[in-house]
């Protein structure tokens, strides 16, 4: 295919966010809204067209895009297979999502706040798409402009402190993957990823540059100890960005475990496999059990993501084929149900500017449709069957199983806990008494609020009970990584 | 000898235009503003004369300069750097009263004096050029001469650095005993490591010429003349000047001392280190502007002097490319500054930036990005100037240097945010003087679209800077 796809896929926000840039509107923002609206839609149809197009029987990499770039030994390359799309598709998916959110949500400087957004949409498209570390470098680091700014401008009280604390540990976290990544350029001679899985890093280096790679997908991921920064961020940021982080930017660690570190250091992967349980585990247990005492929505909802996001690492390390699907299938998942929640978190917060739990209680009497579609979403949270966080957590179970008895147990417990804190703040915020007059004078949802809500509702129902469409995108490139990894260790020995 | 003056060319052209604007300065009343633009147009000539050279290398007066891809690429960079310098900075000096029809022809002879360093091949006209470059200096800090702290500024200046130039003769005359020479050829044939005396001599002009670079631990002067001497010329400071010393620290480490690269670099890595973490550390806590990018160019300039301190040709080629960006980076954020105009005043304090986003969208994203891009962060033209600098140093193996570095890019990233938060997250919202000063917006532009772009062809700079080392 000679037209570039995905560098119109991921440039197209870009160009668009310049257009808004150069919109003169003084009042109401239409212009930048539908130019947003316009270019977002029309990003999404886009990947929707490559996920349609793409032939999920290989597990090549499709829709190669070359050229060279930093003096022909650095080269601009693109590409997906079955794994990458499915994060293209929910980038381009939740972006419009939060554009319409902030019609809500934002009241100040608008313009900026789209602008942003759609920055934002480049560089995490670019992440999913570029088959070289220099540019994957670029677009993981680059993200971290925008976010920082919309955490900044338009965030809560402790912003600042949000922001500083967002982008100087993600920060400090990749400066070593970059030091990693020249290191590999000086070893192979390349920083094609493709290339770089053929030639095969020496043994004795690929320990410490995968503490180098993990050093900077932990504090994305977040793992545990150094998901810290995660809870304040999203409490702070404001709800578009929250989604944005918890759908899309939490995402970018786990490809990149899949993407880089596994196939690019196998023996590495093996050898510290023990560790990224021990972490899985604790983060699992040890932020459900943080998860539990929060009084702030969106502190809870947080928490549950760092433990979310352990269930996804101990899946990726089990190295079995339901482990890693289940992985994938668990990020889509949280995807979609963590931006849910955070928006039906935003909607509150629209009205009465208070996330605490406290202030609530008894919506359910005032406000039928909206607690209809929060229970739809605590309960997919907590995994119930029938939804998409059940068909996760159930295959990273099974696949742990396969690996180790004691870290499956473990995870096991977390299930638990996790329908503990979120049934419990269903309770507490949906059912139970009015104890606030305010939430008597509470409006229900209104259109654009159900627009959003219910196809993500809808979303996650479908998915939880016809998953094939998903499985068989990636089920190639999963099994090929599996192999390679196999093959990788066996020919060591 | 006389048929190859054409290679000394835009020297001459340079001093013979600096004698008639001066005559000009002299005779007519109130020629500011025609100095001015005569000056400009003298820079725009001469930028057009060095690019008609030719880049082959031609040695002249017995050896003893040089004209080169090399030397002609510093000259171009010095002169359009001064290009803009000048000219963004003339509505400030306009109105601060700095319009004497000196201060260009003074900036004019520095140049002259940059020239005559970059195209060198012998201690004496090193010296020379040296010398001419520093007493124009020393007279731009304190031209403003009824303010107090701009001329405590020049006489600082003045006395540390004549301080160091001592030290750098003195380096020089040892040189000169040990290898009975002043020819940088005739020098690097005899150097070798067992003489110690060349060894003394090569740590005295090191330390002659991190002072004109502003390296740590020479850097004492560095904080104290920003901030006292006036903003346009703190501008020129930043800039000018440290493109030609680490022109000179290539050469010396390229030519004469090309035997004992080995004792240069250990020195060089300890310079390059002690920059880089006190321009990151000491900068959290300036409150003023000016003083803050003083010590965040001590860091920028420990950067780039990683790059020197491989001592291979990539590293000399990474850290040309650095100050390239860093000259870039530079010229845009002091133009911000010349836009930061209050109550009939510039202000240079970080709170006075205190919520001008709300107000001044543009010149608000503006110094964003070129703050972002000071910080290193992809992808902007800061992060490829790190990138190829930690590229060359990983390259030789130096893991310490590049670990270093990579965590003050960390540290300075912080005081660099502090900036953008002043600018953006703050409730304020201070409402600036509009100030007419296009030349001043067309710097900002440039820079930051060259800052925005450069990631599509980032290449474009290693091209040239590769032919510069071709043979």
């Amino acid at each position: 295919m000679n037209f570039p796809i995905l560098s119109t896929l991921i440039f197209l926000p870009l160009i668009s966010s310049f257009f808004i840039f150069l919109s003169k509107d003084k009042e109401n923002n239409f212009s930048s809204i539908y130019i947003s609206l316009f270019s977002s839609i029309a990003t999404f149809m886009l990947s929707l067209f490559l996920w349609y197009s793409l032939d999920v029987n290989t597990a090549d990499f499709q829709f190669v895009e070359e050229k060279s770039w930093i003096n022909n030994y650095i080269k601009f390359k693109l590409g997906i297979d079955g794994i990458s799309i499915l994060f293209i598709v929910l980038t381009a998916f939740i972006t419009p999502i939060c554009i319409i959110s902030c019609i809500n949500s934002v009241k100040e400087r608008v313009k900026e706040f789209l602008i942003a957004i759609l920055v934002l949409e480049t560089f995490m498209i670019g992440v999913f798409c570029s088959l070289d570390l220099v540019i994957f470098y670029l677009f993981f680091e680059g993200g971290l402009i925008p976010m920082f700014l919309i955490i900044g401008v338009w965030g809560g009280s402790r912003r600042v402190y949000s922001a500083f604390k967002f982008f100087l540990f993600t920060l400090l976290g990749s400066v070593l993957m970059l030091v990693a990544i020249i290191v590999i350029y000086w070893l192979t001679g390349t920083t094609d990823v493709t290339q770089i899985y053929e030639i095969k890093i020496p043994k004795e280096y690929q320990n410490l540059l995968w503490l180098a790679f993990l050093s900077s997908f932990a504090v994305k991921m977040p793992m545990w100890p150094v998901h810290t920064w995660l809870p304040d961020a999203h409490v702070e940021a404001p709800t578009a960005g929250s989604v944005i982080l918890a759908a899309i930017l939490l995402k970018m660690a786990g490809y990149g475990f899949l993407r880089f570190s596994i196939p690019m250091f196998p023996y590495a992967s093996e050898f510290f496999t023990p560790l990224i349980y021990g972490l899985s585990i604790i983060a699992i247990i040890y932020t459900s059990l943080v998860a539990l005492m929060q009084e702030d929505m969106k502190k809870l909802i947080a928490y549950s993501s760092v433990a979310h996001m352990g269930y996804v690492t101990l899946g990726i390390f089990t190295f079995t084929k339901q482990g890693i699907e289940g992985s994938i299938y668990q990020m889509i998942s949280h995807g979609l149900i963590s931006a849910a929640l955070f928006l039906c978190v935003g909607v509150l917060y629209d009205r009465l500017h208070s996330r605490l739990i406290s202030t609530y209680g008894g919506l359910v009497n005032y406000l039928p449709k909206y607690s209809l579609l929060f229970l739809i979403f605590a309960l997919a949270a907590l995994g119930l069957p029938g939804t998409t966080g059940f068909l996760g957590e159930f295959l990273i179970l099974i696949g742990t199983f396969q690996k180790s008895y004691l870290a499956a147990m473990l995870a096991t417990l977390g299930v638990v806990l996790g329908a503990a804190y979120m049934l419990w703040l269903t309770k507490r915020v949906i059912f139970g008494v009015t104890q606030n007059p305010k939430i008597k004078t509470l409006s229900d949802l209104n259109k654009l609020e159900i627009i959003m809500l219910t196809i993500l509702s809808f979303l996650v129902i479908f998915f939880g009970f016809y998953p094939m469409p998903l499985m068989e995108t990636f089920s190639s490139s999963v099994n090929s990584l599996i192999d390679n990894y196999q093959l990788a260790l066996n020919t060591r020995q | 000898m006389i048929n190859n003056l054409d290679i000394l060319f835009p020297e001459i052209f340079l001093s013979l235009s600096i004698f008639t604007i001066l005559m000009l300065g002299v005779f007519i009343k109130r020629s500011f503003n025609i100095v001015f633009n005569f000056t400009s147009l003298i820079l725009i000539l001469t930028i057009a004369i060095i690019l008609n050279n030719p880049n082959n290398e031609e040695k002249i007066f017995l050896d003893s300069y040089i004209r080169d891809g090399f030397s002609n690429y510093f000259k171009i960079l010095i002169l359009i750097s001064s290009l803009f310098v000048l000219n963004s900075s003339k509505s400030f000096i306009v109105e601060n009263k700095l319009d004497k029809f000196e201060y260009p022809i003074i900036i004019l002879l520095s140049i002259l004096g940059m020239f005559f360093m970059v195209s060198s091949n012998d201690l004496i006209l090193f010296y020379l050029g040296l010398e001419l470059q520093s007493l124009s200096l020393y007279i731009l800090a304190s031209i403003d001469r009824d303010n107090l702290r701009s001329s405590e500024s020049g006489i600082k200046y003045f006395v540390l650095s004549a301080l160091s130039s001592g030290l750098l003769l003195y380096g020089c005359s040892l040189l000169y005993g040990f290898t009975g020479s002043t020819n940088f050829d005739l020098i690097a044939n005899e150097l070798n490591k067992e003489n110690i005396g060349a060894l003394f001599a090569m740590v005295f002009i090191l330390v002659g010429l991190a002072f004109k670079v502003s390296a740590v631990p020479f850097h004492m002067w560095t904080p104290d003349v920003y901030e006292g001497a006036p903003t346009s010329i703190t501008n020129y400071f930043a800039v000018v000047p440290k493109v030609a010393g680490l022109a000179l620290l290539i050469k010396f480490m390229l030519v004469p001392f090309s035997n004992i690269l080995l004792e240069w670099q250990t020195i060089l890595i300890f310079i390059s280190i002690a920059s880089m973490i006190l321009g990151a550390v000491a900068a959290i806590v300036q409150k003023n502007i000016k003083r803050l990018l003083a010590y965040s160019s001590i860091g920028h300039i420990g950067y780039a002097l990683a790059g020197v301190a491989t001592g291979e040709v990539s590293g000399y080629e990474s850290s040309i490319i650095y100050i390239s960006i860093y000259v870039i980076m530079n010229i845009g954020a002091f133009s911000c500054l010349y836009l930061l105009k209050k109550d009939g005043q510039y202000k240079e304090n970080i709170s006075d930036l205190s919520g001008i986003s709300k107000k001044h969208p543009l010149l608000s994203i503006s110094f964003l990005i070129i703050l972002f891009s000071m910080a290193g962060v992809p992808p902007l033209g800061g992060f490829f100037a790190k990138f190829y600098i930690f590229t060359a140093v990983i390259e030789k193996e130096m893991y310490f240097l590049a670990i270093t570095g990579l965590l003050t890019t960390v540290i300075s990233a912080f005081y660099y945010l502090k900036i953008i938060k002043t600018i953006y997250f703050e409730d304020s919202a201070i409402t600036l003087e509009k100030v007419k000063n296009k030349s001043a917006q067309v710097s900002i532009f440039l820079s930051c679209s060259i800052l925005l772009t450069f990631f599509l062809y980032p290449s474009i700079l290693n091209n040239v800077v590769n032919s510069l080392f071709a043979n």
